[in-house]
């Protein structure tokens, strides 16, 4: 591994000083993307800013009833703070069906937020990667890409975003707390992440200097019907290969309202908020699930190896909705399905 | 805090670590991992190495009573913890109740992934969170076993958490 400066801020405008200061330095939270991407010379910071002392690990209840969650919380005190539980019941399940109880246990929300692909290629320096190494080549276009995009891809990338929790905060339209150089501001979850389109190499819209501190989403809506579904290569222990998160409001069997992310199919959790606007009003039927799976994968392009995400999603999608409106969501721990 | 150019590299730096009851100040460089801290500097090969990336679970030990994967984490991201490894646990004269278990249950072969599996089923007793064999084995799903000793390594566990719910029920009624 390569040499670096090691610093230990312990206030927030002394770590957002320091990260803009030194545009190679990076956050050190749980460290279990960041020491893995360092110790495969993918990262290489002049700086590692050590931001484990910052007041930042509680989950605070706001005046609206919405929770707060610290950018140093760990994904385990999360998923199983009795509140979050509770109320957020798609955000707990799933944080638990992602990676492992010892990596929850060190992982945070904010390194989860800003965790990198896990585009094989993306990881061995001696590949092209244009999220990487940006204008020397995408390998995985033409090459292996059994885990890669079906949806959103460009022609300079076609990885996705591996995080679990991400796609359970976009269905449930959560919000990003940072502080910059220039102050606070909040960015609404589908702008965080972005489309590789010409810039693979930029994951989000964070600029320069920025930090995560917090997250802030709404509970007690969805709780009675929602589910997390993840299908991946082994039972536990794996990356999705296509996940979906369902969230649904009914008045009877009638669809008030409902909120639909994939995971594993694009370089940000996917949504289509207008065809999840159409569902108002219509029966919560397998019916309508299967003609709402359609519209949310329509363009839906496979590179070959991962075709076989497309039917796989569509099944997913429709699974999970009827998980959602049984008021029976798949749970991490029991390996059939619902 | 000097926030001026591009800093130097961090030669070493202070740290403080409780290690199986144990104080140690040291100065460490930055990169090194608590996995090779424990296993090179310290000299405590209990703790093993099996990917190094997080994958396997083989560097499992406890820090403040949590289980982490040693070969993540950057020993002086830690200062001011206490650590427990395989050798905290218990002694050869004095086996720790899960020591006891996998011996009598035959839960290994080879035997490099126990001090990790030991380490975590520690952990997950301590969080309390699996309540069935269903959840003990999602909940050890972060220790890979290559001989595939998995059945008896639950066994293991439930015997241990079975003889700790008896323990609490006995406690209760006294
Ligand atoms: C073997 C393995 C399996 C895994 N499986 C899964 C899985 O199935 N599902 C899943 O979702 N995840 C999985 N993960 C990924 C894991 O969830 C992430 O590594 C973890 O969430 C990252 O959090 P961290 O605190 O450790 O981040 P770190 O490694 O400390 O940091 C990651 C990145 O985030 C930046 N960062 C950290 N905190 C902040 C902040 N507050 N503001 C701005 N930037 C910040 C860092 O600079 C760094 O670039 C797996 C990981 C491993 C190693
Ligand atoms: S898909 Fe993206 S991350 Fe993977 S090789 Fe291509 S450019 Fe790199
Ligand atoms: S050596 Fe740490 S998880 Fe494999
Ligand atoms: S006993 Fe050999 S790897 Fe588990």
């Amino acid at each position: 591994m390569r040499q670096f400066s090691y610093l230990r801020p312990t206030g927030i405008s002394d770590a957002v000083a320091a990260l803009a200061a030194e545009p190679t330095a990076q956050l050190l939270a749980g460290g279990t993307n960041l020491v893995d991407l360092m110790k495969y010379d993918v990262a290489q910071p002049s700086a590692v800013i050590d931001i484990n002392g910052l007041p930042l690990k509680e989950i605070e209840v706001l005046e609206d009833g919405a929770y707060r969650i610290g950018a140093l919380t760990t994904n385990s005190q999360v998923a199983y703070d009795p509140r979050i539980a509770r109320d957020v019941p798609l955000l707990s399940s799933a944080i638990l069906a992602g990676a492992s109880p010892q990596l929850r246990n060190a992982a945070t929300s904010g390194g989860n937020l800003l965790q990198r692909t896990r585009c094989y290629y993306f990881y061995d320096p001696s590949t092209p990667c244009n999220k990487r190494e940006p204008g020397s080549g995408c390998s995985a276009i033409g090459g292996i890409n059994r885990i890669h995009a079906i949806l959103g891809a460009s022609e300079a990338c076609i990885a996705t975003h591996p995080s679990d929790m991400c796609v359970a905060l976009a269905a449930l339209d959560a919000t990003v707390e940072v502080t910059g150089p220039t102050g606070a501001r909040t960015i609404p979850f589908p702008d965080f992440h972005r489309l590789p389109g010409d810039h693979p190499e930029r994951d989000n819209t964070l600029q320069r200097g920025e930090i995560v501190t917090g997250i802030r989403v709404e509970g007690g809506r969805f709780a009675a019907h929602h589910s997390y579904l993840k299908l991946r290569d082994r039972l536990s222990y794996a990356f999705a290969l296509v996940s979906v998160a369902a969230a649904l409001d009914l008045d009877g069997d009638t669809i008030l309202d409902a909120r639909v992310a994939l995971g594993g199919v694009a370089h940000k959790p996917w949504r289509n908020p207008l065809a999840e606007a159409e569902l108002a009003g219509q029966p919560a039927t397998r019916d309508t699930f299967e003609a709402f799976a359609r519209r949310l994968l329509s363009g839906a392009k496979g590179q070959g190896h991962n075709d076989f995400k497309i039917p796989m999603a569509e099944k997913a999608i429709v699974r999970a909705l009827m998980q959602a409106a049984s008021g029976r969501p798949q749970v991490q721990s029991e390996k059939r399905l619902r | 805090m000097d926030l001026g150019q591009p800093r130097a590299p961090s030669p070493t730096v202070p740290v403080t670590l409780t290690i199986n009851g144990t104080n140690h100040s040291l100065d460490i460089p930055p990169f090194v991992t608590l996995l090779d801290l424990l296993r090179g500097n310290l000299a405590l090969t209990g703790t093993k190495k099996g990917c190094d990336h997080g994958q396997c679970g083989a560097c499992t030990v406890l820090v403040d009573g949590v289980r982490i994967n040693s070969c993540l984490k950057f020993a002086v991201s830690l200062d001011g913890t206490e650590i427990t490894t395989i050798e905290g646990l218990g002694t050869p004269d004095h086996l720790h109740p899960l020591q006891k278990a996998f011996v009598e249950h035959d839960a290994y072969q080879c035997g490099y992934c126990t001090p990790g599996q030991i380490c975590s089923a520690a952990g997950l007793l301590s969080e309390g969170h699996a309540k069935s064999r269903e959840e003990i084995r999602e909940l050890m799903s972060g220790n890979l076993c290559r001989c595939g000793a998995y059945t008896n390594i639950a066994d293991a566990i439930e015997d241990v958490m079975g003889a700790e719910g008896r323990e609490t029920v006995r406690e209760a009624a006294e």
